[in-house]
């Protein structure tokens, strides 16, 4: 089973996601459980994974590892293999998605395609995950556009109007996934051509054996030093992963997009989507990179501060609650991309290895407390059809429950010590501060305003005046299946909170094996 | 003797065009089940072909060779390799899948399923030649049915500019090419047209720099090589449904398998020799027809120009020169052969309804045509060159060409794929969501079971060897090898 | 004169035989048979030709070895065997044409006049003397000088047959001179003799230029090659359809055979001049022929200047001065003749229906006759040179044999032009096929015998555009009597 265990977690889903499409669509219900049901499958497996971990046979830091032949005329395998780095995002990746299946019951529209686009969405995801080819990253990498570009085409929030130029104008949602969809086509043109030289140059796409060659190749290549062709390749990896991430000034279609995603969408996009630009710079560009890395740290730190930075004060400016959750994506990914440029950096050091740990437990914890949001500002979305802060207010007493579990989630993605979010930012901030000390002291000050919009979107929701508009019946409290969702997500939070260690010491292995 | 498959399935459309139009024209039932079932036969044909290759064996196989016109020798030489049967089995998919669209052709359907058969025979025989009179023989064939078939049945608007611009655009590249292969005759001084024996006909190289753009060029027009690409639009748009599909489908590739036929691989110096400045001007195929398909309206003209672009890649693959670009043109071939037949397809299925092209009068179709509509976005992926495609199967190896020759050219036309995602999104989006337009409300319905098929079929083709490239690569590999011997290419073993 | 007749000689002139009997058989039948019964006269002309053929094709073979008889009057070769075959042709389908042509068919001089033409034709093939070539183009003219205006109600065709006599009496007078020209240096009027004369030298090249010259202007005018192409339009125009079909072909293959025979036997020694003066003739008549005929709004007058075009095309094979070029002539004018009585088949059935030329009035023609459609589409796609019609191989050939003989620029200008030529026969096919016209419910029936020459003509068309290896065979036997 070991062997095949990886295939089985990536493609399920897909062949859940065909068998949904072969139910009935009128039955609803039937289609939603069977898809919740599906998509339980790979989480199962995942956790077999995770369990049998360090049992599983090794080779080269990679366990679980299967190669198949694929697209054998330029040298590309199926070769998939976790090490604890990718497999904790495996497990993130399974663990969200039933999660944010559940959490889209209440569609409608549509729920066949929308099970089915979901459930392809999570192949796409764990395949970049997985991959141990570059060729095949590449190819789950931009596969899971598609998905997600219909998620928010089709099922994004139904108001909403923007204009192009002239008075012509497009629906808001429609606007978000083409933006989406292009501008991460576009970062991913650099990617693909880099990706396409390294294959013409190594005369291979396998990761294992490109760790090897690739940064110990010398000489000159297209009559350009290699340093330089080196340099310009790392950036265009980098390039396509700062605006997955997104780093700031590659992030302006992540507001769009969250805000006009179902909350589902939102949940994947932001517990998700976004690690695959962190991992894709762990995975890829710091061992594919070593020098260049080190070399352009400092910009990629800096550019981490200003997300941290501007992240924190967009939110805070923001009257759409769920765009102030989006904005608080930048702001969080940041730290996660300061780390990842400490490590960088200092790469080797002790405070290079808890940057680095920090910065894979942020992207958990992260996953958790952003897809716990997005979810808790859909569930209020869902009964008072706004989003707008000004028309809400003092709904504690009407949704108790629902408010203590806002104020939980906000708490532990403001990082209030205790829950997850401490954690992995003091650990991202320990391993900075030597390595970069003026921009992680920056980024403690937009540490600063995280709390300041976290409190403004608490207190605009649970406190102040009630508003007349809303009462009892037109805004009930949450719902079992909506506690069903939350669930999950509250014990991660407290439990890593207290007891970082089970998934630190997976994480800790791999970022030593692979970093050290 | 074996039997003669090839002969078989160039001969059997030729002549059912013939008894076709001799059934009595008002049985138009029978006219329709008759075409129908000769194009299914050719399409297993093509699948029998296809699967009967023997990726190890010989490089040319089914050879049959009768002699035609001993005194010039001529011949009637044919046989398939890696390259070529791949383009059967899409030529076998088009014909089968157009003859299905084509149901509900009002006028004169006899005629119009004589013609397309005729047609197919020509693209058939085109694929098949081994022998460069009978290449000739067979492309003249086949483009001239074009001109009726679109004259006759397309689209009142353009139709009668649109099929002459694209005969007269074809039959001068066709003659220019003459001129050369007519040299390539007499200076081989081997007294034959056998393409097999002229490979090794050792032209000097002065020569082949002489004669290279003749052959080539002369082809390339149909493959639709900037600045010659401007009859393809306009083609496209005019043509009916099948016809178009065929047209983009089939012929396009005609051009350029003919070009790499006659031209590279009869002349490989003179190939070495103007293929760098050449690759410039399929960099501005993919450049520029991605742009202007961007600013089409129309829903065909897009896919007109998007075809501009995509087949600029098939040229651009040769022009490198490189092992994986030729790998990669031949996918492209297969690729975007039964991706634009996709796209024509479903553009006429939601025209015979809407009676309007035109994206911006269009909307919601989604709601009605659900399978046209996931189709249709099936083609765009692949357009898109999105991995899991068979498009991004074609793409990348011929990136990978260019980059061994040419980075910079690579780095320009990379550029054509995030706009050819721009457009058919927008495309995608226009056409097949939002709201169906008051005026189309209630005119509308689902397509048919038949037509269904038929871009289930297409659509199954893209899809596998998008997720298994094993299914062609190792063939058109194959024939790659086989190239290789001749023409040398950066790369090949 | 000849010594004793041997049956070789009686065989080589067996189709001359044969025509001069069914003159006088149509001629006697004419006087003994009443008004009315007339109608017997062209179906006897018809079941006569057909004799003719089949006994020409099966007796007047030759031999591998061309010999030249009667007194070094006749060759008796393949050209000849080959050329008779397909004047017979175009004579026997011609008469088809006038079946229920009523201001003819009743004539008896009509037919007389045409079989006389032939027999000219039949005579100028085989020519091995000037004097025998002058007589024979003489026996051909002059009954065609009369045939043209022979609708003597008609202004127009006693305009033709007025203008072709005058174009037609200068440019034989200038030939003439030439004939006394080469005769008078050379000293001999059979064709090999003033060849061998040539070959030792005894003619001043500057003359022989000048002879080539003025021989040329008297073959030009036969075949209708710029710049003496003038009379053609305006006499094709003019002429009963038949004849005008008859002289687009049978008359124009029989000034090529001659052209060819002349040029390549007698004058290879000026070879290098008289190329050139028929290259320019060539690119002049390709493309003035199709660019005017692209203007052309008269059925009749765009064959004529395709006809033009076409004489152009041929000459490429001539020019050549090759095996492969002479074939090439031979094989276009098998393939030419036929294609060309097709074109002008149909637009003789049309017009005794609808009583005009007008290529406006072909609109809706497919849908009233899909049959006479189909055979106007496959005519025409083979005068454009598309296969599978013979007309493809005859342009594949005649440009090969420029490209062999480095002619390229000249095979360059003659793809080129048939790219023109494809634009307006694709216009008249376009009005035949596309365009609705007024009587498009009104069936338009083709008379069966009509009907049975044009399958007969189709199915050769498509013979010879398929299985090339006999026919070719022919055009090389015939070529290589020249060498």
């Amino acid at each position: 089973m070991t062997d095949y265990l990886l295939s089985l977690i990536l493609f399920t889903p897909l062949l859940g996601g065909l068998v949904v499409m072969l139910l009935p669509g009128e039955n609803k219900p039937l289609v939603r459980r069977v898809a919740l049901g599906l998509s339980l499958i790979p989480f199962l497996l995942a956790l077999v994974a995770w369990f049998g971990f360090g049992n599983a046979p090794e080779a080269d830091g990679f366990r679980y590892q299967q190669q198949l032949t694929w697209y054998a005329a330029i040298n590309s395998s199926f070769h998939v293999g976790v090490d604890g780095l990718s497999l904790s995002m495996v497990l993130l990746t399974t663990l969200l998605t039933p999660l944010a299946i559940l959490a889209s019951f209440t569609i409608e529209d549509k729920v066949k395609p929308f099970m089915a686009l979901f459930l392809a969405l999570e192949t796409g995801m764990l395949g970049v995950f997985l991959s141990l080819d570059l060729l095949l990253f590449f190819v789950f990498w931009e596969i899971g556009l598609v998905p997600m570009y219909f998620l928010i085409d089709q099922w994004g929030s139904p108001k909403g109007e923007r204009e192009l130029w002239k008075g012509m104008k497009m629906p808001s949602r429609r606007y978000a996934a083409f933006k989406f969809m292009v501008y991460t086509m576009a970062g991913s043109l650099g990617l693909l051509l880099a990706i396409q030289m390294l294959g013409v140059v190594s005369g291979t796409f396998d990761l294992i054996v490109l760790f090897q060659s690739w940064p110990s190749l010398t000489g000159s290549l297209f009559g350009l030093d290699i340093a330089q062709v080196k340099s310009i390749a790392f950036w265009a990896f980098a390039i396509a992963f700062a605006i997955k991430v997104p780093i700031w000034p590659f992030h302006t279609w992540l507001p769009d997009a969250h805000t006009e995603a179902p909350t589902a969408g939102s949940m994947i996009l932001a517990g998700v989507l976004l690690k695959l630009g962190a991992y894709g710079f762990l995975r890829l560009v710091l061992p594919l990179y070593p020098e260049q890395a080190h070399q352009y740290a400092p910009v990629l730190a800096l550019l981490a501060t200003l997300a941290i930075i501007f992240g924190a004060f967009s939110a805070f400016a923001q009257k759409d609650f769920k765009r102030l959750v989006a904005y608080s994506s930048v702001n969080h990914m940041g730290f996660v991309v300061l780390g990842i440029a400490a490590a960088a950096y200092a790469a080797g050091t002790e405070s290079a290895t808890i940057a680095l740990n920090g910065a894979v437990l942020q992207m958990f914890n992260h996953g958790i407390s952003a897809a716990g949001m997005f979810f808790l500002v859909g569930v209020i979305y869902e009964r008072t059809h706004t989003r707008n802060l000004d028309e809400m207010g003092g709904f504690f007493p009407l949704v108790p429950v629902y408010g203590g579990l806002l104020i939980l989630t906000s708490m532990a993605s403001l990082g209030l010590p205790g829950l997850n979010g401490f954690v992995s930012e003091f650990l991202v901030v320990r391993g900075a501060w030597p390595i970069f000390t003026a921009y992680t002291a920056l980024s403690m000050l937009g540490l600063l305003f995280t709390g300041a919009y976290i409190l403004k979107g608490i207190s605009k929701t649970l406190h102040g005046p009630l508003n007349e508009a809303w009462n009892k019946k037109n805004l009930p409290d949450i719902n079992r299946r909506e506690l069903a969702v939350m669930a999950p997500l509250v014990v991660l939070m407290i439990w890593l909170g207290f007891w970082p260690a089970w998934l630190l010491n997976v994480i800790n292995q791999a970022v030593v094996a692979f970093f050290g | 003797m074996t039997f003669p498959i090839l002969s078989i399935i160039v001969f059997l459309p030729i002549v059912s065009g013939a008894v076709l139009l001799f059934l009595p024209s008002e049985r138009r039932d029978l006219i329709y089940r008759f075409a129908l079932g000769v194009a299914f036969l050719t399409f297993l044909l093509s699948v029998l072909v296809y699967f009967g290759f023997d990726i190890e064996g010989a490089r040319y196989q089914f050879m049959e060779q009768y002699n035609w016109l001993p005194a010039l020798g001529i011949s009637y030489f044919v046989g398939v390799d890696g390259i070529s049967a791949p383009l059967v089995l899409l030529t076998g998919i088009v014909i089968f899948t157009g003859v299905i669209i084509s149901q509900r052709i009002d006028d004169r359907p006899r005629e119009f399923f004589a013609f397309l058969f005729i047609l197919a025979s020509g693209v058939f025989g085109v694929f098949v030649a081994l022998d460069m009179f009978a290449l000739f023989f067979f492309y003249e064939i086949a483009v001239f049915p074009m001109y009726l078939l679109i004259a006759l049945w397309g689209w009142k608007k353009t139709r009668e500019y649109a099929a002459m611009k694209l005969t007269l655009y074809l039959f001068i590249g066709s003659v220019i090419a003459l001129v050369g292969a007519l040299a390539m005759y007499f200076a081989s001084g081997l007294q034959t047209f056998n393409m097999l024996a002229l490979e090794g006909a050792g032209f000097s190289a002065s020569f082949q720099q002489l004669w290279f753009p003749f052959v080539f060029f002369g082809f390339a027009v149909l493959g639709g090589i900037f600045p010659f690409h401007n009859w393809s639009p306009d083609g496209h748009v005019a043509a009916p449904t099948a016809v178009s599909m065929f047209h983009a489908g089939v012929l396009m590739k005609l051009g350029a398998f003919a070009a790499l036929r006659v031209g590279i691989m009869l002349m490989p110096e003179g190939a070495a020799y103007h293929l760098p400045w050449i690759i410039l001007l399929s960099l501005v195929n993919v450049v520029y027809g991605a742009f202007i398909a961007m600013t089409q309206t129309d829903a065909k003209y897009m896919i007109g120009f998007s075809s501009v672009s995509h087949m600029g890649l098939v040229m651009m693959g040769f022009a490198t020169l490189t092992y994986d670009g030729f790998v990669g043109a031949g996918v492209q071939m297969v690729s975007h052969g039964v991706m634009t037949a996709l796209f024509f397809a479903v553009v006429g299925m939601f025209y015979d309804q809407t009676h309007t092209r035109e994206m911006g009068k269009l909307g919601g179709l989604m709601k009605v045509m659900p399978f046209a509509g996931v189709a249709f976005i099936i083609g765009g992926l692949v357009s898109m060159g999105m991995p899991g495609f068979s498009g991004f199967i074609a793409e990348f190896p011929i990136f990978m060409g260019v980059w061994r020759s040419y980075p910079l050219v690579a780095i320009i036309a990379v550029i054509s794929i995030v706009i050819t995602a721009a457009y058919i999104l927008r495309a995608v989006s226009r056409i097949f969501f939002g709201d169906i337009p008051a005026e189309l409300e209630g005119h509308l319905h689902d397509i048919r079971p038949s037509e269904k098929l038929a871009l289930g079929l297409l659509a199954f083709v893209l899809v596998s060897i998008g997720l298994f490239p094993g299914v062609m690569v190792p063939m058109i590999e194959s024939g790659v090898n086989h190239i290789n011997e001749i023409v040398h290419l950066i790369g090949g073993a | 004169m000849f010594g004793s007749i041997t049956t070789d000689m009686v065989l080589a002139i067996l189709p001359e035989i044969a025509l001069l009997v069914l003159i006088a058989v149509v001629f006697v039948t004419d006087l003994v048979v009443d008004e009315k019964r007339r109608g017997i006269l062209a179906w006897t002309s018809i079941i006569g030709l057909l004799i003719t053929m089949l006994l020409t094709a099966f007796f007047a073979q030759p031999g591998a070895e061309a010999e030249t008889l009667w007194g070094g009057m006749l060759r008796h070769d393949w050209l000849a065997y080959v050329s008779k075959l397909i004047f017979l042709f175009g004579a026997l389908i011609t008469t088809v044409f006038t079946l229920n042509w009523d201001s003819v068919r009743f004539k008896g001089e009509f037919y007389v006049l045409l079989l006389t033409s032939t027999l000219g034709m039949t005579l100028m093939g085989a020519s091995a003397d000037l004097i025998m070539l002058f007589l024979s183009i003489e026996t051909t003219s002059i009954p065609l000088y009369v045939l043209a205006g022979f609708l003597t109600d008609d202004d127009r065709s006693t305009e033709a047959g007025f203008k072709y006599l005058l174009f037609g009496a200068m440019t034989t007078a200038v030939m003439l001179y030439g004939f006394s020209l080469l005769y008078g240096f050379a000293g001999s009027t059979g064709l090999y003799e003033i060849s061998a004369a040539i070959g030792a030298g005894q003619i001043p090249a500057a003359a022989l230029a000048g002879a080539a010259v003025l021989v040329l202007v008297g073959f030009g005018f036969k075949v209708a090659m710029a710049p003496l192409h003038f009379w053609a339009p305006d006499v094709y125009e003019g002429a009963p359809t038949p004849i005008t079909a008859f002289l687009s072909t049978a008359s124009k293959a029989a000034g090529f055979v001659v052209l060819t025979r002349v040029m390549i036997a007698a004058f290879s020694s000026v070879q290098a001049e008289w190329q050139l003066m028929l290259a320019i003739a060539a690119v002049i008549s390709m493309t003035l022929g199709n660019l005017v005929a692209l203007s052309q709004t008269n059925i009749k007058r765009l064959l004529a200047y395709s006809s033009i075009a076409h004489a152009g095309y041929a000459l490429l094979g001539v020019i050549a001065a090759s095996e492969l070029g002479a074939a090439s002539v031979v094989y276009y004018f098998l393939v030419y003749v036929v294609t060309n009585m097709a074109a002008f088949g149909v637009v003789i059935v049309v017009s005794r229906v609808i009583g005009s030329d007008e290529i406006a009035d072909y609109a809706g023609l497919s849908r009233r006759s899909p049959g006479l459609a189909l055979v106007m589409l496959l005519a025409f796609l083979s005068l454009a040179g598309i296969p599978p019609l013979g007309g493809f191989i005859a342009k594949v050939l005649v440009f090969a044999a420029a490209v062999q003989a480095e002619f390229v620029w000249l095979a360059v200008i003659g793809v080129l032009n048939a790219i023109i030529g494809l634009y307006y026969y694709l216009i008249v096919l376009k009005v035949v096929y596309l365009t609705p016209g007024k009587d498009e419910q009104k069936a338009l029936p083709t008379p069966r015998p009509q009907a049975v020459a044009l399958v007969v003509s189709i199915v050769l068309l498509l013979l010879m555009g398929t299985v090339f290896a006999p026919w070719y065979q022919w055009a090389l036997n015939s070529a290589s009597a020249l060498f």
